[in-house]
């Protein structure tokens, strides 16, 4: 029971330092900083919850933006609609939003979620049976088919996109949630790592064949790994669309997805830390160019931001390529960033090859 | 009661039958060895046997129990376990990872479990690490424990595949050729190693090998497999000395 | 009965445009199976050579200043031009991101061919390169009906010629992968690239002419479709590609006959399902069956099975 206490305490500390966090940020950071700090929060969640599917367990899925748009929609019908129906329409953010509306968007996310892991298994079930490059391009396919089949959902808002959703996640709120499903995203799938089922994910990615002759259900862990990156992504999908206040299916594309992948390839597959890392890098670099551009005579600017918009994806391309050719494994490799790592580098090493 | 039982066992791959009615027994705490030439389906009986294939026709009991079709992580959760011809490590895992993944199948706690480390999930993992540390001391491999499996030297990756296989706690264990590309002084080791693995973890044990004088130095009975089929079945000295093995084996030394 | 007169009429129009389709489809498709075949690798990238070869296209007609409709020795020209391009572009993009990754893991090569994929597609919207902007493709054969307008029906010079070439063009390939010795080579090595390489075989120039073959023939897509649809943009390769590779899969990938069955089977079931009444489906079609194949018959229709060596 002592461990639960523990944990409870942690709990109660990390509630408050977020708001902390978000108390401070809302008020001394310029609002494009915010939103910097809220789109670093969601990335890190997409790019950790990629790398069990991706890294740790090894498959290749480029659909991950489905679950992610799947998890949004969810949320957005739960909140908008069915929220609407029980207790009237949200009241605007300068009226003041009561707190069970709050309590009810959490609701929100984990159905949101949970609707993400669902479509994970139907897809999964069938298809992780499937060597590793078809599984990618089924899975690319499923981005394809959410997106085609949200077109054609009128009700929620077709092509166009669901929009007019309250906004939950702003300046005041937005840093507590995003950082509170991050923190839960990697302690949730650390703590996997650390287990038995976690090394039987590594297991399957190092080697098939003597991962089920030493016990392993190898379809039955894909799938789970394949739910359980799903789960949050969909919440992940669900802050976003109370974030921006309109989630549209092109959120769903494969197009998008890639970039999820790019962020897990440069940690590190396996790599949590590397995962979060990349993902702090790659969504902070261009806001920071685009700053730069506000520093050039006005007349230049405009052009300036757009080719930063159009070369945003060359660069990623650029990266993906050279990073395979030259460092295959990442920044990070396989290993995770800690203190303790950084300070056992200073001593001489017992072994000429450790691992982890 | 025979340990493990092959009745009739058979495989086809399209018109080729690789196995051909295999009768084959292993009785509890024997060691006996399955040999033949190249191509003879040795390790096809192994598949057979783990359930990487299902037999097309026969049957495959396993103390007593229909065995075939099953997957392969089921079979080894009943019991049985293997290593392979060309060796299955998980490369880029420590060894302890290694030997740990091998505990898996004894674990009790769920993945929901594992994901709030739970009490039960924090004892399964307090006594996988005892018992993984436990086999990598009878296997010498306790120092390079935080080693890359892929960088350890090519024995010590045979003898950590044993040991990953024993951590499935299995009654019955199948090695794959485990004396390949081991030298003299190694091979005399691993023939002490598996008898004394035979008793200590109380395991019945069925060795593919090529090497005569591994084969002919611990096993109880011999099996010769050769295109397919069973051709002889005896103690050592009956095997050395049958026509029929003399026969396939024409041109290798016997 | 007119009624079923005009469900006739409008029968035989889809199978003109299913035929159409698939033989675009079919003639990307050979491009995936041939490089699947020697290196088990998906080219994410081929379908971008398709767009870059209706650029070439473009280009060249531009620089030529072909007339619309143009003569049929500068619209072959100009074809060439494009197919020769494109063979090159292909054999640049395996030797320099393929080739350092043979020996490499499987989804490492994958990755790259993603990130080449993404590279031409936005690169190729850079201003200084092809813009962002689609651009208009001159009518280098006729789009117009050729049937008298009382039929109908609707038949044009461009979708004839697109199903004459594609035809032609398989038919060339399977030539010279049965009857040449560089075809003999390159099914050696889509059986075994160990062995062909130890039996003397020059793995890497069959791998090459591999590559430039299927680009040229991604290429002769290109061009096609763009003087049939009259534009050619940046991201025109993604969505081609992708339903070319679905139809490569369903025809059994590796198999050169497979990818022309699948091309038309794929063109003709699109067509029919968003002919008759799913048109806002059409471009979930390729996935739904991409999924149905692989649960069904993973192999393919002419694919065969590989038992997986343990």
């Amino acid at each position: 029971m002592v461990v639960w206490l523990k944990r409870g305490l942690g709990l109660a500390l990390l509630l408050l330092a977020l708001w902390g966090m978000d108390t401070a940020a809302t008020n001394y950071l310029e609002p494009t900083y915010y939103t910097l700090l809220v789109n670093i929060g969601r990335f890190v969640i997409l790019a950790v919850s990629l790398n069990l599917i991706n890294g740790i367990t090894g498959q290749f899925s480029l659909g991950h933006m489905a679950f992610f748009a799947l998890g949004g929609y969810a949320a957005a019908v739960v909140t908008k609609m069915v929220g609407h129906r029980l207790f009237g329409p949200v009241p605007s953010v300068s009226e003041g939003i009561p707190a069970f509306w709050y309590a009810w968007f959490a609701g929100s996310l984990l159905f949101g979620g949970l609707v993400a892991a669902v479509v994970g298994l139907a897809v999964g079930l069938p298809t992780l049976r499937l060597r590793g490059d078809y599984l990618a391009i089924v899975t690319l396919g499923m981005g394809e088919i959410v997106n085609i089949v949200i077109q054609n959902q009128e009700w929620i808002g077709g092509a166009l996109g669901f929009a007019d959703l309250p906004l939950f996640v702003r300046p005041g709120t937005g840093i507590f949630w995003i950082y509170l499903v991050a923190v839960a995203t990697v302690l949730a799938i650390r703590n996997i790592t650390q287990t038995t089922h976690g090394r039987a994910l590594m297991a399957i990615r190092e080697d098939e064949v003597a991962a089920q002759a030493m016990g392993v259900n190898v379809v039955r862990y894909k799938v789970l790994a394949f739910m359980v990156g799903a789960f949050f992504a969909g919440i992940a999908g669900g802050l976003y669309a109370h974030q921006q206040g309109i989630i549209t299916p092109r959120d769903a594309s494969f197009v998008r997805s890639i970039e999820i992948v790019v962020m897990v390839a440069l940690g590190g597959s396996g790599s949590i830390t590397g995962s979060i890392l990349a993902a702090a890098i790659l969504t902070a670099l261009p806001e920071f160019l685009r700053e730069a551009v506000g520093r050039l005579p006005y007349e230049q600017q405009e052009g300036a931001r757009q080719l930063i918009e159009q070369l945003q994806m060359v660069i990623y391309a650029l990266l993906l390529i050279v990073l395979m050719l030259v460092r295959p494994q990442g920044l990070l490799g396989a290993r995770e960033l800690s203190l303790r790592n950084l300070l056992r580098r200073r001593k001489p090493r017992s072994a000429p090859e450790p691992s982890g | 009661m025979a340990h493990l039982e092959l009745d009739k066992a058979t495989i086809r791959f399209g018109g080729l039958t690789a196995v051909s009615e295999v009768d084959l027994e292993v009785r509890p705490g024997e060691l006996v060895g399955l040999i033949g030439p190249n191509g003879a389906g040795k390790t096809t009986v192994f598949n057979l046997i783990t359930g990487v294939y299902a037999p097309s026709a026969g049957e495959i009991r396993f103390e007593g129990r229909p065995i075939q079709g099953l997957p392969p992580h089921r079979i080894a959760a009943l019991g049985i376990a293997r290593t392979f011809q060309n060796i299955h490590l998980f490369q880029s895992l420590s060894v302890l990872d290694n030997v740990r993944v091998g505990r898996h199948v004894r674990a009790r706690s769920s993945l929901l479990q594992g994901l709030f480390l739970t009490r039960g999930s924090l004892g399964d993992e307090a006594e996988i690490e005892a018992a993984s540390r436990r086999l990598l001391n009878v296997f010498a491999l306790e120092d390079e424990w935080n080693w890359r499996a892929g960088s350890l030297p090519y024995g010590d990756q045979r003898r950590l595949e044993i040991a990953r296989a024993l951590a499935t706690e299995p009654r019955l264990l199948l090695l794959d050729e485990p004396a390949a590309g081991t030298n003299p002084q190694e091979k005399d080791a691993l023939m002490q190693l598996i008898r004394r693995v035979r008793t200590e973890f109380g395991v019945s044990v069925l060795l593919i090998e090529h090497d005569m004088q591994v084969v002919m130095g611990i096993c109880e009975r011999i099996y010769v497999l050769d295109y397919g089929k069973v051709i002889a079945v005896g103690r050592p000295e009956e095997i050395r000395n049958d026509p029929r093995v003399i026969e396939a084996y024409l041109g290798e030394a016997v | 009965m007119p009624g079923s007169a005009h469900h006739l009429l409008e029968f035989v129009q889809h199978l003109i445009n299913g035929l159409y389709l698939g033989g675009t489809y079919a003639l990307i498709a050979l491009g995936y199976t041939m490089v699947y075949g020697v290196l088990r690798l998906i080219n994410f990238a081929h379908g971008d050579v398709v767009m870059v070869g209706a650029y070439v296209a473009l280009f060249a007609a531009a620089g030529l200043h072909a007339p619309a409709p143009a003569p049929w020795y500068q619209t072959l020209l100009i074809f060439l031009l494009a197919m020769a391009a494109c063979a090159l572009l292909g054999m640049l993009i395996e030797r320099v991101a393929y080739r350092p990754l043979r020996q490499a893991p499987r989804l490492a090569a994958l990755i790259t061919a993603i990130g080449v994929s993404v590279l031409l597609e936005n690169g190729g919207q850079l201003p200084w390169v092809f813009g962002s902007q689609p651009r208009s493709v001159p009518e280098l054969v006729p789009r117009v009906n050729i049937l008298p307008t009382a039929w109908g029906l609707s038949v044009t010079p461009i979708e004839l010629v697109t199903i004459g070439v594609t035809l032609a063009l398989m038919v060339a390939l399977q030539m010279l992968v049965q009857r040449t010795r560089i075809g003999k080579a390159m099914r050696a090595c889509s059986m075994d690239r160990e062995a062909a390489y130890l039996m003397g075989i020059p793995v890497n120039r069959v791998i090459l002419v591999t590559f430039a073959l299927g680009s040229a023939l991604a290429a002769a897509a290109g061009m096609l479709i763009a003087v049939k649809t009259g534009q050619a943009h940046a991201f025109m390769g993604l969505m081609l590609g992708l339903k070319a590779f679905v139809a490569a899969v369903v025809g059994g990938i590796g198999s050169i006959p497979g990818a022309m069955v699948g091309g038309f089977s794929l063109g003709m079931i699109e067509e029919m399902v968003a002919g008759y009444g799913f048109s806002s489906w059409r471009d979930a079609i390729a996935f739904v069956l991409l999924i149905l194949i692989l649960l069904v018959r993973p192999t393919g229709i002419m694919g065969r099975a590989v038992p997986e060596k343990v």
